[in-house]
């Protein structure tokens, strides 16, 4: 390791390899050695000296395609490096080629483990910089669908998670649950994976009695199965005992590095987009920001897990307070018409022929919206120029942000850590190397 | 403008002077763009004020403008927990001195996001400990999300195993 | 003999062809190469609704030296082409590629500079599954349809490529 990576600071300690020499009575001894011309003589005993291991970029473990140089002494992790840009798909300048409409689709896999957590989140932005609103009806409905997706999510982390450190049954139980879930999607939305759901100014199609009925019938039976998945692992003296102290990042350290979502709330910061910047129609509902002080892989387990509850909820209350209406807001110029419309009437024909083929051209300016996904902070940043494709768009991916700790984490552990501490920071390489 | 945010911009331009460039503001975002000499500055006391501190970098990216002068843009996000308020620092520099000084001292967490405009842009942050590229690989010689650079990438760039 | 008539008339070297072909058509162990979101298609697939080990598959091995078939669910970039292309060159012979999904197939919706536009540029592929990502059923269809090209293969020209499979 050079001087200058030393000095600079902890976090790019990068290993690199360069000779190790024993201690200095070890090397005077190796010495005389070679001076007795001792054919035994071996510099090189990998006990004594550093080891560098490749992690990924195909390992089980890594959640996709992350690779992880670790440095290791003996068993315990002297200092990590991820390595990213195995999956890195060229999302931004995709979007710069296309229109607005015709970039939902790549928002769906972004993070695919709630691809319509993804939808929203970029709608959002691009009705902030045209400065339009969907009506009340299709705000509950993609705040009923994002929470779903959240929980999907959540499952997926939970699951995996489990898995890592040795419960192969939850991954099982999570993704018959999420079965569920994406039979509702399936339903509703018309796709059971890959949503595309929402449109400018509103969504694909409203949401009828048959699809509130099967979200019902989930949201009834969830929390008893979550119990039931709950018990098997949370008071499980191996899963407590391997994720509990590994590690442990404080409030501060985690703010620093740029942790949000789930990770952040771990370490006792009360930040939840939700609540202190609300979008769509959170602020006019009740729930609770989870928060656990340890800072630990076991608090940001069970911070998720309280979040699904808290998801449970918010479904409950959107789908009392579902009020009436259409769900597309009144916006010609903007909002694609209805499909049927566009075979009867002339200005439906020639307002979708100019949004599908010109795009929906906002005025020149730039925005930045976030949301709170299950994962973090997830930003658009769209840079227009009145043009009907963005000049440049920017996605703040919160799984990007979030793996930026791992080195920091992963310091000073044992290897077989590794999986705890990767598992409960919950990245999705989709969205981290975008 | 919000009257938190109004203030902080006041109190920047008091502090920074003639280094605050423009203040712009639309659909509520609001955007200082300062000289690069004084980023260092700016986010330092952005984070350390007493007032409405903004302890959290949200996001740092860079973006190519396609102009003669001042082409590249780089773009600073910052979150303040205790106002829930948000502010946005532009800093913009020539193509032949595209260099700008690294806030890493100030938030670590920017480490990343400045390796990932170093790739994409290619605008360098002096006092980087690990500017490498983010997400291509070390031998690829061109930054992709330049206007300059086609979509479908230059043929032969990046390398591809044989069939056999 | 009783073995005759179970195997049916001919030489022997046809025999033994079928035998192995059919004990390598039933035991298909899939190498997950999952690398975006097709690989959580994937794990749908095992999961107890859908429940992949019907067809002889539930055996995931994550070591290429134990797996016959690679399953390359997602888009693959050309950082990580190199990276599955020595995990495919590790495999053991016989081997046997599934393109799962858009990207792998075609490159899929991602026309960029980073996306390697099908992977059969640098390997062998013998099904090309469509979908984006392909349900479980779909994957299924593509085993299946796979397991009947083992099938047909011989112990010594399995590497037969001529037509890959396109399931859709």
């Amino acid at each position: 390791m050079s001087d200058k990576t030393k000095s600079s600071s902890d976090l790019y300690d990068t290993p690199v390899i360069t000779t190790h020499l024993p201690p200095r009575e070890k090397r005077t001894k190796m010495l005389q050695a070679l001076l007795d011309m001792d054919p035994d003589l071996s510099f090189d005993d990998p006990l004594e000296n550093d080891m560098v291991l490749n992690m990924g970029p195909s390992h089980p473990a890594t959640h996709g395609v992350l690779r992880i140089l670790l440095r290791l002494d003996g068993e315990t992790i002297v200092s990590a490096l991820p390595e990213l840009g195995y999956l890195h798909r060229g999302y931004e300048k995709i979007a710069e080629n296309e229109t607005y409409h015709e970039f939902i689709t790549h928002t769906d896999r972004l993070d695919y483990l709630q691809p319509l957590h993804n939808n929203v989140a970029y709608i959002l932005a691009v009705e902030k910089l045209l400065g339009i609103e969907a009506p009340p009806r299709a705000q509950y409905i993609r705040t009923l669908l994002s929470e779903l997706a959240r929980i999907s999510s959540h499952l997926v982390a939970f699951g995996v998670m489990a898995m890592d450190v040795g419960a192969m049954t939850l991954l099982l139980w999570c993704f018959r649950e999420r079965e569920k879930i994406h039979d509702i999607f399936d339903l509703v939305v018309g796709a059971r994976f890959t949503t595309s759901f929402t449109r400018i100014g509103g969504i694909a199609q409203d949401i009828q009695d048959d699809g509130i009925a099967a979200i019902r019938a989930f949201i009834e039976q969830f929390p008893e199965r979550q119990l039931e998945a709950e018990r098997l692992v949370s008071r499980n003296r191996i899963f407590y005992d391997r994720c509990r102290n590994t590690g442990v990042i404080s409030a501060e350290d985690a703010l620093a590095i740029g942790l949000t979502g789930p990770n952040l709330r771990g370490s006792g910061v009360p930040l939840d987009l939700r609540r202190d910047n609300p979008y769509m129609v959170y602020d006019q509902l009740d729930f609770d920001v989870i928060t656990e002080s340890e800072g630990d892989s076991l608090a940001r387990y069970y911070v998720r897990l309280k979040e699904m509850e808290e998801s449970l909820k918010i479904i409950r209350q959107c789908l009392e307070k579902l009020p009436e209406g259409s769900v597309h807001a009144h916006e010609p110029k903007k909002v694609l018409p209805r499909k049927e419309r566009i075979y009867t009437r002339m200005e439906e024909l020639i307002h979708d022929f100019m949004i599908v083929n010109f795009g929906v051209n906002p005025p020149e300016g730039e925005v930045y919206h976030a949301v709170e996904s299950a994962k973090g902070q997830l930003g658009f940043h769209i840079v227009s120029r009145g043009e009907g494709h963005p000049w440049r768009l920017k996605i703040r991916s919160p799984s990007f942000c979030n793996l930026q700790a791992l080195p920091q984490l992963l310091k000073g552990h044992l290897l077989s850590d590794i999986l705890a501490i990767l598992g409960s920071l919950d990245p999705v390489m989709g969205e981290a190397d975008k | 403008m919000n009257p938190v945010i109004e203030k902080v911009v006041h109190t920047l331009r008091e502090r920074l002077g003639d280094a605050v460039e423009e203040v712009r503001e639309f659909r509520d975002d609001v955007i200082v763009v300062v000289d690069r000499s004084a980023i260092v500055e700016a986010v330092t006391w952005l984070r350390d004020n007493e007032e409405c501190p903004f302890p959290l970098c949200e996001d740092v990216f860079a973006l190519d403008a396609y102009e003669r002068i001042k082409r590249f843009e780089v773009n600073y996000h910052f979150f303040s927990i205790k106002e829930h308020v948000r502010i946005h620092l532009k800093v913009r520099v020539d193509e032949d001195d595209a260099v700008i000084p690294s806030i890493t001292g100030v938030f670590p967490g920017a480490g990343w996001y400045e390796r990932e405009s170093y790739d994409m842009i290619g605008v360098e942050f002096s006092g980087h400990p690990d500017l490498r590229r983010m997400y291509m690989p070390e031998e690829f010689e061109y930054f992709p999300m330049r206007k300059d650079y086609p979509l479908m990438g230059i043929p032969g760039a990046l390398p591809l195993p044989k069939r056999g | 003999m009783g073995l005759e008539s179970a195997l049916g008339e001919g030489y022997i070297t046809t025999q033994l062809d079928a035998l192995i072909a059919w004990g390598r058509k039933n035991s298909l162990w899939p190498m997950p190469m999952g690398l975006s979101c097709c690989a959580i298609e994937l794990m749908s697939a095992g999961d107890p609704r859908h429940d992949i080990s019907r067809f002889g598959m539930e055996v995931m091995r994550f070591s290429p030296r134990q797996s016959d078939v690679m399953i390359v669910a997602g888009t693959v970039t050309y950082k990580m082409a190199h990276v599955v292309r020595k995990i495919y060159d590790q495999m053991a012979e016989p081997r046997w590629v599934v393109a799962m999904g858009a990207c792998a197939s075609s490159g899929g919706m991602f026309r960029s500079y980073s996306v390697v536009q099908g992977i059969d540029q640098f390997l062998p592929v013998d099904v090309f599954t469509a979908g984006c990502p392909p349900r479980p059923e779909n994957l299924f269809n593509a085993l299946i349809e796979l397991q009947k090209k083992v099938e047909k293969s011989s112990v010594l020209d399995y590497r037969d490529r001529k037509e890959p499979i396109i399931v859709s």
